[in-house]
């Protein structure tokens, strides 16, 4: 019986004008566009300079920071209000003024002020180029103590000097850190919504309830749902892996088979959290409203986009409900990291309780009969 | 012999009794009518003894089995046609036809001869190929009731099997029918045609969930002093509540 019920699906399935294309072409897209844009790696900071003492060292100064790589030189405005105006058009983000007497008092009192004034109307840019720009005015003060003393014969090593050295993403690349969270988006939606909806589509047409008449049994119904969308995801998965070492040559530190176990767990979890909805849903409408709303939730919570570490501790809580976040903590490991399955076990447990969850409730909301 | 009886059946929706306590039998090899204005109840009366809907009281029993406790067999030994047009359009006509024969246990062997009975039966020979989706209405209704007595149930319940369809697809469409009781198919058939309903050996006529009427069309037009089915139905439908005329 499931035979010709998964023949039906394939059928249905290779001839639909759009879910073959979808599967191939979404994870090239997703993986080739997504991590470029979706990018919180700061640089092009624009920086406009208002320098009031024109020496020697405060040009030193705007070189070195012009030079860093962060920065882009807008505009030396004559003076504070210019600059400020240039923010406020946009033009700039970070402002970096230079007072008269910065020779003299460096030269003389061995200290002196800039002021650096950040727009953080994009909080995260102006943040950090703040930090960015202090840092190298920091740096800076180094270089210029090190010439003073250098002539009088002794050499001098600072006192302190922090090099931090990233571990798993040593360039900080934001991409790396993305590619496995748009996998697991991918995966979820190919075996979790698209044979939900499927099914729901069957409720509008009418033939779910021909099916209901005929000696077909839920359980083959739902498996013959299942199954081909399962084998659907792991393609897709395979490809996405493909399309990341294609592109970004990135390949897990770990193994691929630790990815396929866990990713079956989460998919067999989600699939279930799609037939509870199917359950609910009377229309393609319903079900895509309700999905919408518990996946903004799941992912907000994800850690997909913001570190669940950094939210507040009551969010902290809440993210625990949220399958997404386990298997995106999975995929960065074996990816970034290289953990196997025994640096995992708290996933795999997560995992698994919500695949028990999500399909022990489906089963109990399903009535065949009303 | 019986092959559907109903006692007393009765199924509410809240304080809305959608069928109330009706009780019929049907013999093997009839052509039964069960007629109805919309609203009457009688798609509520069909999915309680298709195993559909469970009854909120009453007994039921289709080819000897219990709608309340034995769903599964019943659906082994009936077809169904519902209102809303029901085979997968994406899929083709030969492809429909394997599916619910396979659906229903048919040995892959047979499933081809079948299918090909089917297509030479309805004279569908050049369509075995299309999609269902580019075939007609009509054509679709007289595809849905051949699929679902592709098995041979012993019963077969058609719920307004014909409505939308043209005079001549309908004429054609009881043909089919007719050659289905001669092969020993109960007919279990809604309709808002009491043309056709002339055409059924018994008919039932339900308002607001009751059975009013239960008879041949004959004693029926006798009874209810009618030229046709159409004046018996008018008398009924009249003393409905539902209806605000």
């Amino acid at each position: 019986m499931l035979k010709y019920l998964l023949e039906k699906e394939f059928k249905q399935f290779m001839r639909s004008k759009f879910l073959p294309k979808f599967v191939i072409i979404f994870p090239f897209i997703a993986l080739a566009i997504f991590p470029l844009a979706v990018n919180f790696s700061i640089n092009n900071i624009n920086l406009s300079v208002v320098d009031n003492s024109h020496s020697p060292y405060s040009s030193r100064l705007i070189r070195k920071v012009a030079s860093s790589g962060y920065f882009r030189l807008m505009e030396t405005a004559d003076n504070y209000q210019e600059a400020l105006k240039s923010v406020e058009l946009d033009h700039s983000d970070v402002v970096l003024e230079i007072p008269p007497r910065f020779e003299e008092d460096l030269v003389n009192t061995r200290k002196a002020g800039v002021m650096i004034s950040a727009n953080t109307v994009n909080g995260m840019k102006g943040g950090l180029g703040s930090a960015y720009l202090a840092g190298i005015i920091n740096d800076f003060s180094q270089e210029v103590r090190e010439d003073w003393i250098a002539p009088a014969g002794r050499t001098v090593t600072p006192a302190f000097n922090i090099v931090p050295e990233y571990k798993y993403n040593p360039h900080l690349s934001y991409t790396v850190f993305m590619i496995p969270a748009i996998m697991i988006m991918m995966l979820a939606m190919i075996c979790g919504f698209i044979p939900a909806l499927n099914i729901v589509g069957e409720k509008e047409n009418g033939t779910m309830e021909q099916m209901n008449v005929t000696p077909v049994n839920k359980f083959n119904f739902i498996l013959s749902k299942l199954i081909p969308h399962w084998i659907i995801g792991f393609i897709a998965l395979t490809i996405c892996f493909f399309v990341a070492w294609l592109f970004y040559r990135l390949v897990p530190v770990g193994h691929y088979y630790t990815i396929y176990l866990f990713a079956s767990v989460f998919v067999l979890a989600f699939s279930g959290f799609g037939l509870v909805i199917s359950n609910y849903a009377n229309t393609i409408q319903q079900a895509m409203f309700m999905m919408f709303f518990v996946v903004m939730s799941f992912v907000f919570l994800s850690g997909l986009y913001t570190p669940v570490a950094s939210m507040p501790d009551w969010a902290q809580f809440v993210s625990n409900f949220s399958p997404l976040k386990y298997m995106i903590q999975v995929l960065r490991q074996v990816y970034l990291k290289g953990s196997g399955f025994s640096e995992m076990v708290h996933q795999f447990i997560a995992l698994s309780a919500f695949a028990v969850f999500f399909n022990g409730w489906a089963v109990y909301s399903y009535r065949k009969r009303s | 012999m019986n092959v559907i009886t109903a006692e007393n059946l009765t199924k509410s929706f809240g304080s809305f009794t959608a069928v109330d306590h009706i009780s019929f039998e049907v013999a093997q090899g009839e052509i039964f009518g069960f007629l109805g204005a919309n609203g009457a109840g009688k798609t509520t009366a069909i999915r309680m003894l298709c195993g559909l809907s469970k009854p909120t009281s009453g007994k039921g029993f289709v080819a000897g089995f219990d709608i309340r406790k034995q769903p599964e067999p019943i659906k082994a030994n009936i077809g169904y046609l519902s209102q809303k047009f029901a085979l997968y359009e994406d899929l083709k006509v030969w492809e429909n036809i394997r599916l619910y024969a396979g659906i229903y246990g048919i040995p892959e062997k047979e499933i081809g001869r079948k299918t090909d009975e089917i297509l030479q039966r309805l004279g569908f020979e050049n369509e075995k190929n299309v999609l269902v989706k580019a075939l007609p209405l009509g054509w679709k209704q007289k595809l849905s009731f051949s699929v679902a007595i592709v098995h041979d149930p012993r019963i077969v319940f058609l719920d307004e099997p014909t409505s939308g369809v043209d005079p001549a697809t309908r004429r054609q469409f009881w043909e089919l029918i007719y050659d289905a009781a001669d092969r020993g198919i109960t007919v279990f058939v809604t309709t808002h045609y009491m043309d056709e309903a002339e055409y059924c050996n018994r008919v039932s006529i339900m308002v607001d969930g009751r059975i009013q009427a239960l008879d041949t069309p004959k004693n029926l037009k006798q009874q209810f002093d009618a030229k046709n089915m159409d004046q018996v139905f008018h008398q009924l439908a009249r003393k409905s509540k539902l209806n605000g005329e």
